[in-house]
């Protein structure tokens, strides 16, 4: 490992990128193993490798890119590209800091709506009743993308085999979850 | 025999077969699986995808509930709360001032001494040594073992099985009597948390993966992850319109397969509950023979040439 590599600059990009993900960016060296193994690099606007190769340039508008780009929310964190990489760069936790950082800046890709409704869809289910609850996450989904005949087809059997639970299962340390949120969303402030 | 449970949000809910079926089977082993008291959602991909911290939390949580029971050893089914509580166990191990942060976020005492396991590594541990003197009906049928994602990547901090063929559960799956097929898509991903925001993509991805168990005349996939079977189960009807085809082969969790062998009846082990159909005719038992992989064995020849 060449001396450049040992130390981090948190002024440049690739610096913040290292402090937040312990990923040195520079370490990619285009073998594109990572795309060839990558099950939705094929709907992406950036496979991964040239995700890697992006942020390596330093350029600002490289990054403005990535932050709008469809690759950050379409990666389904199979983990394949790390499992795969000959230099073991975790390119999920990258992945998971690019979509952090497209939301607090709000660069988000309009065509990602969905796939972030439905993550935030579930994280308010877990905020009001401590669990997952399948049936309200597909309600609240639904009202916030409009989605209102999806799947609405396949509810009664799923409900005739009982695997639709008709009440959630709110936990009794539910104000302890919701203070949990509360305590990192004043933080995030 | 005590060990604690974390059954997660699906096994309450599209999963229960799952949690019934590893329910019925440690019950026949004499196993107490006890629930962690008041446990919360791991927070899945949803968390880790929009924050950070959430995405350590939530585990934490429910590690140091698990602490706090003195459960020492805790079976966690589901294959992607396996790995969100293991992947947090391991980077709160790392980071002593991260674990601090979490301790009080959390607002709980937090040491990370949990013995986490998955389904297999449960019943490697508690059932397999006394697995084969109880097999009263070999479950005698071709099956694809399809492990998904989460349950080998990432290796260096699960360490479990090996990472691009595991061959865990098709051991498990040969000692209940099944012959374990050679396959390609063992490890492909399904298209996991896209399952209603991106249906199409899930369609695509897990219709590669059945169409590959059917040309190998697969009679049965098994799976240790409820993710994974909602998406190929459930999803079937897509799956079919993607490939232009009607494969109707089931979708059974491993515990179903070794339920089935100890002779346990498809009613407590909740095969009535899939989507796909469980249709599995009745076979007459053959003599094991011994598995030969026939382009192996072209290939030593060849070298041998």
């Amino acid at each position: 490992m060449s001396a450049s590599h040992d130390t981090v600059h948190p002024t440049t990009q690739s610096g913040q990128i290292r402090m937040d993900t312990g990923v040195i960016v520079n370490k990619c060296y285009q073998c594109g193993k990572c795309s060839a193994g990558c099950p939705v690099a094929s709907e992406m606007d950036y496979p991964p490798s040239l995700v890697m190769r992006m942020l390596q340039t330093e350029e600002p508008v490289q990054m403005e890119k990535l932050l709008k780009s469809m690759s950050i929310w379409l990666c389904v964190s199979c983990e394949m590209c790390l499992t795969r990489c000959p230099m073991e760069i975790d390119i999920p936790a990258l992945m998971d800091h690019l979509r952090q950082k497209s939301l607090s800046a709000k660069k988000t890709n309009p065509q990602a709506r969905k796939i972030i409704s439905f993550h935030k869809s579930f994280l308010d289910s877990i905020n009001y009743t401590g669990r997952l609850y399948e049936m309200g996450l597909i309600v609240d989904y639904k009202m916030r993308t409009g989605a209102m005949i999806q799947d609405v087809a396949i509810a009664p059997k799923m409900f005739v085999k009982g695997k639709l639970n008709p009440v959630p299962e709110i936990i009794k340390g539910r104000k302890k979850i919701a203070a949990i949120f509360n305590r990192i969303h004043k933080e995030g402030k | 025999m005590k060990i604690g449970l974390y059954p997660g949000c699906s096994m309450k809910g599209g999963a229960q077969e799952y949690q019934e079926s590893v329910a019925a089977l440690a019950k026949v082993f004499d196993i107490e699986l006890v629930e962690i008291p008041d446990w919360n959602c791991c927070g899945a991909t949803a968390a880790h995808n929009m924050n950070k911290e959430l995405s350590l939390s939530l585990p934490a949580r429910i590690l140091a509930l698990a602490e706090k029971e003195g459960l020492s050893d805790i079976v966690v089914p589901c294959a992607a709360c396996y790995n969100r509580l293991s992947l947090v166990q391991h980077e709160l191990a790392a980071d002593a001032s991260l674990k601090a942060k979490v301790s009080s976020i959390i607002d709980m005492k937090y040491e990370g001494t949990s013995g986490i396991l998955n389904i297999i590594q449960f019943i490697d541990k508690y059932i397999a040594e006394r697995f084969e003197e109880k097999v009263v009906k070999p479950f005698n049928y071709n099956a694809a073992c399809y492990y998904g994602c989460l349950l080998v990547r990432p290796h260096n901090i699960l360490k479990f099985d090996r990472v691009e063929d595991p061959e865990s559960m098709d051991i498990l799956v040969r000692k209940a009597g099944g012959n374990a097929i050679d396959w390609a898509f063992k490890t492909e991903c399904c298209g996991a948390g896209l399952s209603v925001s991106r249906t199409d993509t899930v369609a695509r991805l897990s219709g590669k993966i059945m169409e590959d168990a059917s040309d190998r005349k697969a009679e049965v996939v098994v799976v240790a992850c409820p993710m994974c079977h909602s998406n190929l189960d459930m999803r079937r009807p897509e799956i079919n319109k993607y490939l232009g085809e009607d494969i109707k082969i089931p979708v059974l969790y491993i515990s179903q397969v070794m339920g089935l062998a100890v002779g346990l009846d498809a009613k407590t082990l909740g095969l009535n509950r899939h989507m796909t159909e469980v249709r599995l005719a009745e076979k007459p038992v053959k003599v094991a023979e011994e598995p030969v992989a026939p382009k192996k064995v072209a290939n030593a020849q060849k070298l041998e040439a």
